[in-house]
């Protein structure tokens, strides 16, 4: 009988860890939605797409709280990068598992682990050292949206490439004889039959690393540049969602102070949509 | 992984795609090779003894950096004595004693999906309410380290899950054919014998906490003295990173200094990592 009752405690505290961990996510939410919801009532939440400009007070009516150009430098960042990791990401995970000879294709992917966990605020540091005086002298002033696109497209590329090579080794391995049973040539496969059945694999990886794109702070933030107008160009300066938070969250009050919370919530509201559009898409797969 | 050559044929066609191949995973390495090899050779030039364990002197700019080692591995440690027990318990929960199809189970696995894709940024502001407010810890090392932990246990969690996971049926069914209660086949066969898969996913969690930065600028804050408690605010060496490039002019060398520090130290936590998951391929038998 006792061994029993020593079982059920068991359950029961891993169900209390399980507990825990299961609600942080609600707390999270729970908590960003409260601290967010004095500017809600406040400013109200069409003010903070139709304002004028961010010029966030502590009290709402003396301050303005438009928060489209941070959105709007959040996708430009995000998309550029995106589109700039992507094909790379997907070419070295070709290059690893199909044309790179074994030695090599080993290390090579020892490598972009290893470069995966790169913090980013070495990212960031290097490109503040590095890449924007490059970009400074070609337009100055060289903390601008190009700056952020190629330090977040490198930042996320390792990962794009591991998942994608990930992706590449679930594809059947008679997917490949039935290729090479037609004739078909090395890129004929890879083109016509590879890369088609890992597509859903491919794009949820993708997907995921948009939405750390999205998410990322430091690394843009140092080299962005953070004024927060609509970049017209390149070379413009941009702010994101996640650098208003960290540039003003040290001294902001009141509904400033609050109105950081609704930016962390949008930020919230857009990496859950993009966690259950991943999870849509990777359930649509084709193979196993 | 075997590297396979899909066919023997080939035309211009191939020939032109494998050349845009090597070239693109050429130039993917060769920018990462340049992003290594600055800080490296910047970083060298401060990396003494003297620096890992002397203050911070003018704001960092001289100096070294040994209270915010200190401070780091004090928030590790925060992070890791915290996360562990819980993420363990709830990986124990979710592949030993959950149905996938419990919806307990599901609702837990659902949060920690969505828990796994929040930015880090979200959780600084999180963790600034929640823990230095309304549980009154102040920005504190124990509130940082307390941030990091609910940031780290969805990548703990799935990695525990799996090296438990890994233990072949086998052993279930002996033990419970022996009659033996579910706690003692877990402590004395399970457990044992996923060591190894816990370990990895021990070290991959540090490693996440370990680089970052955003969810620590406004939890444990930018004091740069020897911490005395928990509950004094510390600076991590990522924050420390930020602060010396993006506000004290003329801190990049010591930046560079930090930068291969941090490197170093996640260069060795990678590099344990695959040599505790080389030696799990290679017995995976039980010593218990």
């Amino acid at each position: 009988m006792s061994r029993f009752s020593k079982d059920w405690y068991l359950v029961w505290g891993l169900r209390a860890c399980a507990f825990v961990a299961g609600a942080i996510t609600l707390l999270i939410a729970i908590f960003i939605v409260a601290e967010s919801l004095p500017a809600l009532r406040h400013v109200g939440v069409a003010r903070f797409f139709t304002d004028s400009s961010w010029q966030p007070n502590e009290y709402a009516d003396r301050g303005t709280f438009n928060l489209v150009p941070m959105l709007a430098g959040t996708l430009f960042i995000m998309t550029g990068s995106v589109a700039l990791a992507t094909p790379f990401g997907i070419a070295a995970a070709l290059f690893c598992r199909y044309y790179a000879p074994s030695a090599i294709a080993r290390i090579y992917r020892r490598f972009l682990e290893l470069l995966a966990g790169i913090p980013s605020v070495v990212f960031g540091f290097w490109g503040l050292v590095v890449v924007v005086p490059i970009i400074n002298q070609i337009h100055p002033p060289g903390q601008s949206v190009l700056a952020a696109i190629l330090i977040l497209g490198l930042m996320i590329l390792p990962t794009i490439a591991l998942m994608a090579d990930a992706a590449l080794a679930n594809v059947p391995a008679d997917y490949h004889r039935a290729a090479a049973s037609l004739g078909l040539s090395q890129w004929a496969t890879i083109r016509g039959v590879i890369l088609p059945s890992a597509k859903s694999g491919l794009f949820t990886g993708v997907i995921l690393q948009s939405g750390r794109a999205i998410g990322e702070t430091l690394a843009v933030l140092m080299v962005a540049g953070n004024i927060p107008k609509i970049p017209t160009s390149l070379f413009e300066p941009a702010r994101t969602l996640t650098a208003n938070i960290a540039l003003e969250m040290a001294y902001a009050l009141g509904d400033h102070r609050s109105g950081l919370f609704v930016t962390g919530l949008l930020l919230f509201i857009i990496i859950v949509s993009l966690v259950a559009c991943a999870e849509w898409i990777s359930k649509g797969r084709i193979y196993g | 992984m075997a590297n396979h050559r899909l066919c023997l044929t080939s035309n211009w066609q191939d020939r032109v795609a494998a050349g845009i191949l090597w070239i693109m995973a050429a130039l993917v390495m060769a920018v990462f090779i340049w992003l290594i090899l600055s800080i490296v050779r910047n970083g060298l030039a401060s990396l003494s003894w003297e620096f890992l364990t002397a203050k911070p002197s003018n704001q960092g700019r001289s100096g070294g950096i040994g209270p915010i080692l200190v401070s780091t591995s004090l928030i590790l440690l925060v992070c890791m004595g915290v996360s562990l027990p819980i993420g363990l318990g709830s990986a124990i929960l979710l592949a030993e004693f959950t149905p996938a199809s419990q919806w307990y189970g599901r609702l837990v696995r659902r949060s920690l999906d969505v828990l796994a894709g929040i930015p880090s940024i979200v959780f600084g502001l999180f963790g600034t309410v929640f823990f230095c407010q309304v549980l009154g810890m102040g920005y504190s090392i124990l509130a940082g380290g307390l941030t990091l932990a609910c940031m780290v246990l969805p990548i703990l969690i799935r990695t525990s899950e799996e090296g438990l996971n890994s233990v072949p049926q086998e052993y279930r069914l002996a033990a419970a054919s022996l009659g033996i209660s579910r706690t003692s086949s877990l402590i004395h066969l399970l457990l044992p014998a996923a060591i190894p898969g816990l370990l990895v996913g021990f070290i991959l969690g540090l490693g996440r906490a370990i680089a970052e930065t955003a969810a620590l600028l406004f939890t444990s804050g930018y004091v740069d003295r020897m911490p005395e408690s928990l509950l004094d605010s510390g600076r991590s060496l990522t924050v420390h990173i930020y602060d010396l490039a993006m506000n004290v002019s003329g801190g990049n060398q010591n930046a560079y200094g930090s930068a291969l520090v941090l490197l170093l130290l996640l260069l060795i936590i990678n590099g344990s990592a695959s040599w505790v998951a080389n030696r799990f391929r290679q017995s995976r038998i039980i010593q218990a």
